[in-house]
């Protein structure tokens, strides 16, 4: 079996206590020529029962460092997997080319669909080519257009969340990263045909918003989709970064949560210890639950489908009438 | 008798019950230190000259109440869905419940939310306004923000009459989580309905707009007309100045940056707001249904 310790986060120190027992079974097996065949399989078998335990009760820190995970797939990993004949469609046509927002043309399951995602890097080189996942507004502008282009060609529209949010930058703040992200939710209302959004990873509050507003928006168990960051919300409420994890409780963001509150529709389940684990099985599951959730959109009319855009975020909000 | 000039204004204070109208370091009633220059002005000074400095042109933050005076015409304004409130659905504790701080907003500012929303005339222009209380907890927006803009946009709609909202918001009100999120969904759906019908939508951006607030109504205006040196951005400076780690330029996210920037039409002093929002609405000559 693949001892990977590298991928396992703190919280799976049990687990890796494990790895390392079978390792040393292992030295022991080579050097001493003994069967330790037994052994190994039942501490295998613990290994598979801690991990379901450990993941059957992750905090929401927790689940947000399955979301952040280095190796979580991206949004080209699961183009990759599910896009048949995925053409890339660079540009907003007024400033330049966003590589944190990935977005082109493709089928699945054989039919067309145009596609638009963040994109995260897997290490540090390529993070600071993808701007870790944030967009600046000509990325936003960009994926206006690439949805644009499926409005007006009849093609259904698949969005992949993944990002800690929209880029805070001096020259993004100039270009009107607002305006970009304003835009972009007025024109979703607008859009004549299906679009689902999938939170994939990390959904970073107006920057995922900016390509969120799906009739259908579904998320994979281990993502998180909230209005700021634990740490942000935890350094502005509490005063201090570190009380993450009661922010991160705080203000429900796992995909179980955001079921109940109705934000979301669906909940893509993931592998065992998260979708780095098992990107096939992921992206099937992913490709799966979107085709499903497309069927029934297909055969609505284009008025249908805005007024079923528009009456599910008109409809969110709790508050007391007298 | 006599008495100390401390003491003759900390009598006063006594006296008045009315709460707080701001957070103006006030001396009684008389005088008010500005923030910017720190001149000291005579307060019915500073009330003529709608808020606004005389000496350096800082344009103090108006309550909801004030911004109706100086801008509607007087006994205009009809108050819509002002029985709507805020609940806290989630149960949120950080050092204080929500539903507590919830309290204490309404106490300090008068006012039972952020956005006070109605139908009221500007020099017989008819016109649906929001107003945002940065008084209350920041004008954060959360489900009632939403909701109220959400259906003054409706009315504006049915009335076809312009919009106009003045914002004033740090942003989403992380106390609904996510749900503060989908208000910026919420409110910009709407606000293409008024587009698609061709309504006006007249946006006046006032010190400080940033956050999910910008990013949703207070960007879409087909006017959009900001308060002299207001601040107006997505992320707020200091979370821009950590990303970078460097110093932000002169006048970074002001009105007039924004300006020479193409974000906002025009920035306008207070003292011809009104003028200005009277000279689009005669251009526009929407009458109302």
């Amino acid at each position: 079996m693949e001892l990977n310790y590298k991928n396992l986060l703190p919280f799976e120190s049990p687990i890796a206590e494990l790895y390392k027992k079978i390792e040393e079974l292992q030295k022991m097996a080579k050097s001493g020529k003994i069967d330790l065949e037994e052994e190994t399989k039942m501490i295998a078998k613990r290994i598979d029962v801690t991990r379901r335990e450990i993941f059957a009760n992750l905090t929401p820190l927790q689940t947000v460092q399955i979301a952040r995970h280095l190796q979580r797939p991206t949004t080209l990993d699961y183009i990759g997997q599910i896009v048949e004949g995925f053409e890339e469609l660079h540009g907003d046509r007024n400033y330049s080319d966003d590589p944190a927002m990935v977005c082109g043309i493709g089928k699945i399951d054989n039919l067309s669909c145009v596609i638009i995602g963040h994109q995260k890097g897997k290490n540090t080189k390529e993070n600071i080519a993808r701007n870790f996942g944030m967009a600046q507004p000509e990325g936003y502008r960009k994926a206006l257009r690439i949805m644009r282009l499926g409005d007006r060609f009849g093609k259904p529209i698949i969005a992949l969340i993944d990002t800690p949010g929209a880029y805070p930058g001096i020259g993004a703040e100039e270009r009107g990263q607002a305006e970009a992200i304003a835009k972009n939710l007025r024109a979703m209302a607008e859009l004549h045909v299906p679009f689902i959004a999938v939170i994939t990873g990390e959904g970073g509050s107006g920057g995922a918003l900016g390509i969120g507003m799906g009739n259908r928006v579904l998320m994979l168990e281990y993502s998180i989709y909230s209005v700021i960051s634990p740490e942000g919300c935890a350094s502005i409420l509490w005063r201090d970064a570190t009380k993450a994890n009661l922010a991160a409780a705080a203000m429900k963001i796992t995909s179980k949560d955001l079921l109940e509150l109705g934000i979301i529709d669906e909940i893509i389940k993931e592998p065992l210890g998260g979708a780095h684990h098992d990107l096939k099985q992921t992206a099937q599951n992913v490709k799966k639950t979107v085709l499903n959730n497309l069927k029934p959109l297909l055969s609505m009319s284009s008025r249908e489908l805005i007024a079923d855009r528009y009456n599910k975020f008109r409809k969110m909000g709790i508050f007391a009438e007298a | 008798m006599t008495i100390s000039i401390h003491d003759f204004f900390k009598k006063k204070k006594e006296k008045s019950n009315q709460p707080p109208r701001d957070k103006l370091d006030i001396p009684g009633d008389l005088w008010v230190k500005c923030y910017s220059c720190n001149s000291t002005i005579y307060n019915k000074d500073l009330e003529a000259a709608l808020k606004v400095c005389p000496k350096c042109n800082y344009h103090f933050k108006l309550s909801a109440s004030e911004r109706i005076y100086f801008t509607l015409d007087e006994g205009s304004f009809e108050e819509i869905n002002a029985a709507i409130r805020s609940r806290d659905f989630l149960g949120f504790v950080d050092s204080k419940p929500y539903a507590k701080r919830l309290e204490e907003a309404e106490m300090k500012s008068g006012l039972p939310e952020v956005v006070v929303t109605g139908e009221g005339t500007i020099k017989q222009w008819p016109v649906a306004v929001g107003i945002m209380d940065f008084g209350f907890m920041g004008g954060s927006m959360g489900s009632v923000v939403g909701e109220k803009v959400a259906r003054l946009l409706e009315h504006a709609l049915t009335r076809k009459i312009p919009a106009i909202i003045f914002s004033s918001s740090g942003g989403a009100r992380m106390q609904e989580g996510i749900m503060s999120l989908m208000q910026m969904a919420k409110t910009s759906a709407a606000l293409g309905r008024l587009r698609e019908n061709n309504i006006p939508y007249i946006s006046v951006l006032c010190d400080p707009t940033t956050g999910g607030t910008t990013a949703s109504f207070a960007m879409l205006g087909d006017i959009q007309i900001a308060e002299p040196n207001a601040l107006i951005g997505f992320a707020g400076p200091r979370v821009i100045e950590q990303t970078i780690r460097q110093k932000l330029p002169p006048g970074f996210q002001r009105s007039e940056y924004l300006l020479a920037h193409g974000m906002v039409d025009i920035v306008v002093h207070r003292k011809n707001l009104k003028k200005t929002l009277v000279y689009i609405l005669s251009f526009l000559d929407y009458k109302g249904s």
